[in-house]
């Protein structure tokens, strides 16, 4: 209780009425909700404001730059300078229609060109096999994806004299072939080296759960640079004899071990949601634990973490870039070394290349995301039902 | 049936005897073939190289760093500090940067909230590296060249190859500054402790923020003040135009700005998605109940759904603070001389002692993580404790 309600020198009484007041103002409405939403507070308005002003700015300036002073056509950095063409000049375009078999394939032979086209169809359709939730024998997909596509690929990008493929050296891979098989080779390894860390993770056998602890935060601790710096110059020295390692597959070993054991943090997240009473349930039909891990906990297992691992490999797409500083010619790498080229020596190719870089893995990366977004929705959906 | 568990303890131990022997083949392998590799190169393996003169420059240091006398264990040192110190700035920008985005992301205002979002996808779905690129060519562009720095008086410059500030030298008497400073920050830690009393006893706090801000810049001017007038100036090293670039004070280089604008915003995006989860994770129930009492918005965001949203916000928040320590190791790329860059690309490049470098590097990363994660797990279970 108020000690001051019940002091009668602190009671308060109305003696005269008070003042009607205004109406209220509109609640309803466009308008009202546009003031009630963008402009309720002085702060809030000066947020509006500024944000519209720098669409305002914005918006039209990228706009021209894209498209309106584009330049489409030219065969050197001639056509996209503006005292040459005589306007302003917005984004090169017509640079990157002269390099775009350069940043796709880099110095692989024009006559081979097939073959990494070939390559990416055939990824192409086994991720769109795995990726439509509704297609047939999704099982095979995976067969198919982690089997078959890179034997495959290995055959066709590298050639076998014997099947009549000319062989290619690596050195002469390049581009968005090179970013393409790096993240391929980093996810098609870390998968199932990431699900037995991460099933090792939980085993009881100590030996087999602090060795697989170990690997895990070893890879978790140090920066993907410092892995890749490790493969360059310390796989070699572990092999036997004069026996070296491949300037592409050094990266790609480092990379592989790196991302698995982010999968393994991925995987065991989504062994850990499984009830404890699943396992229990499949021993009692008499599964053995094998059958019982196998069949009936990791199916449940990787469905729930497909929103994880699809954001992995984001990560790792996005990662696959550092692999420039060891070397080799990645697609930021090649677009790098294609604007030093001294016949576009123009203002506006560089600004072109980034731009052109930044579309190309936002749309990847932003795509992936989606998917991973809409995947967890349809999980969440289920859960509920 | 026999008892099934004495067979399966068998073969369970005899499974993890053989896996050891195994590795401890495998990992003696290796070690011989590397060690007749390193002899046949006429490499000597051990640390005893740190001691050798280094006669490489770096571009910016935080400790004395003289080519001509420094060893290998000097490069180190000044690596292991520049990362720390882009690390700790970027830590500190992005985690303001970032709450300010994540909370954005739940504004009530929709042009605010689309504003963050697009902020948030864009920077989080290009790679690091493609950014630091961009800045990097954004500073030099935005600046004026070396040969015509932009001036302000004789104090500072600004060009292509940097900001020049005048640089205090708090050795000897002057380091009563820096004491002065500490002493600041330790009467905040008693005045937040003594906030946090008041607040539980139901009285008024006083003024803790204008008290903090005053403690800790006008101790130390007060002690600058003390010392100039006691005769004992504090020395500082002024910028210098010499004939090709600017010489002397402290010089902030263009790649140092591109690495701490470039981490910085990039790891902002992904502290703003964890912030944003913190919020989603408090009630509704919350928000409604501190606006039945009347409490602003904001007052309702800082006293009620914070406080608890950090539990959710600290855990991940902790691992993205690792992630940029890790990522400042992309600074190998545009040239600021981190740990990656002095010591396992130039020491390296020299030495050749390649095991050596490339463990102790490790190493350092692999510690900041252990540490890391130890405190965490001591601020998850206090966390925990208070919650039950």
């Amino acid at each position: 209780m108020n000690p001051d309600t019940m002091n009668p020198d602190k009671r308060f009484v109305r003696e005269s009425m008070i003042p009607p007041a205004p109406p209220p103002r509109r609640i309803s409405g466009p308008l009202a909700r546009i003031r009630a939403t963008l402009f309720p507070d002085l702060a809030n308005g000066l947020v509006t404001l500024a944000i519209l002003a720098a669409l305002v700015w914005l918006v039209p300036a990228a706009f021209r730059f894209l498209v309106v002073e584009a330049v489409w056509t030219g065969a050197s950095g001639e056509a996209c300078r503006p005292e040459v063409v005589g306007h302003p000049v917005g984004a090169c375009w017509a640079f990157i229609g002269d390099k775009i078999n350069y940043l796709a394939y880099g110095s692989y032979p024009t006559a081979e060109r097939w073959r990494p086209n070939l390559f990416f169809g055939l990824l192409a359709f086994g991720v769109a096999w795995m990726l439509w939730l509704g297609a047939p024998k999704r099982t095979w997909g995976a067969v198919y994806l982690f089997l078959v596509v890179p034997v495959l690929a290995y055959v066709l990008l590298a050639g076998a004299p014997a099947l009549g493929l000319v062989s290619v050296a690596t050195a002469l891979w390049g581009g968005l072939l090179v970013t393409v098989v790096v993240s391929g080779v980093g996810i098609v390894a870390a998968l199932p080296l990431g699900i037995l860390l991460a099933l090792g993770r939980r085993s009881d056998w100590p030996v087999v759960r602090i060795l697989c602890i170990g690997f895990i935060e070893f890879w978790r601790g140090v920066p993907l640079i410092t892995v890749l710096f490790m493969a360059n110059v310390m796989l070699p020295l572990f092999l036997p004899g004069d026996l070296t390692v491949d300037r592409l597959v050094r990266p790609l070993v480092g990379i592989a071990l790196f991302a698995s054991a982010y999968m393994a943090e991925v995987v065991r997240g989504g062994l850990q949601a499984i009830p404890a009473g699943q396992r229990q349930a499949a021993l009692a039909l008499g599964l053995t634990p094998f059958q019982a891990t196998r069949a009936v906990v990791l199916p449940q297992a990787l469905k729930i973490v497909v929103p994880g691992i699809v954001n992995t490999l984001i990560g790792l797409f996005k990662d696959t870039t550092l692999v420039a500083i060891v070397g080799l010619a990645d697609f930021v790498r090649v677009l790098e070394a294609a604007r030093a080229d001294p016949r576009w020596s123009a203002p506006a190719v560089p600004v072109t290349a980034y731009v052109f870089a930044a579309l190309f893995y936002f749309a990847v990366c932003f795509g992936m995301a989606r998917y991973a977004g809409f995947i967890e929705r349809r999980l969440a959906a289920g859960a509920v039902r | 049936m026999p008892d099934p568990r004495t067979p399966l303890r068998w073969r369970a131990l005899a499974v993890q005897a053989l896996l050891i022997l195994a590795l401890a083949a495998l990992a003696y392998l290796a070690a011989s073939n590397a060690a007749q590799k390193l002899a046949r190169q006429g490499i000597v393996a051990g640390f005893g190289f740190l001691g050798r003169p280094a006669g490489f420059d770096i571009g910016q240091s935080l400790i004395p760093y003289a080519a001509a006398t420094a060893t290998y264990l000097d490069a180190f040192l000044v690596g292991l500090l520049n990362t720390l110190l882009v690390s700790g700035l970027a830590i500190g920008i992005a985690t303001g940067l970032g709450f300010a985005v994540g909370i954005a992301r739940r504004a009530e205002n929709p042009l605010l909230r689309a504003f963050a979002a697009a902020y948030v996808e864009l920077f989080r779905n290009l790679p690091l590296l493609l950014q630091l690129l961009v800045w990097y060519v954004a500073v030099r562009v935005a600046l004026p060249p070396a040969s015509d720095p932009a001036a302000l008086g004789q104090a500072a410059f600004l060009s292509q190859r940097g900001l020049f500030l005048p640089r205090p030298d708090f050795w000897g008497s002057a380091a009563a500054v820096p004491l002065a400073f500490g002493i600041g920050l330790a009467a905040v830690w008693l005045l937040v402790q003594a906030r946090g009393r008041a607040v539980a006893l139901g009285k008024k706090p006083g003024p803790v923020l204008s008290l903090s801000a005053l403690l800790c810049l006008g101790l130390p001017a007060l002690a600058w003040i003390g010392l100039a007038l006691a005769g004992h100036p504090v020395p500082v090293a002024w910028p210098v135009r010499g004939p090709y670039d600017i010489e002397g004070g402290l010089a902030v280089r263009p790649e140092f700005a591109a690495l701490l604008i470039g981490l910085s915003t990039y790891s902002a995006a992904f502290i703003a998605e964890i912030v944003r989860a913190g919020l989603d994770s408090v009630a509704q129930g919350q928000r409604e109940a501190a606006a039945a009492l009347s409490l602003s918005r904001a007052q309702a965001l800082r006293l009620v759904v914070l406080p608890q949203a950090m539990r959710v916000i600290v855990p991940p928040l902790t691992s993205q603070y690792l992630n940029i320590t890790k990522n400042s190791s992309l600074a190998v790329l545009i040239g600021y001389p981190d740990l990656v860059h002095v010591f396992m690309g130039t020491v390296l490049n020299q030495t050749n002692q390649a095991v050596e470098v490339v463990s102790l590097t490790m190493a350092v990363y692999l510690t900041l993580s252990l540490v890391t994660a130890l405190v965490m797990n001591r601020y998850n279970a206090r966390v925990a404790g208070s919650r039950a």
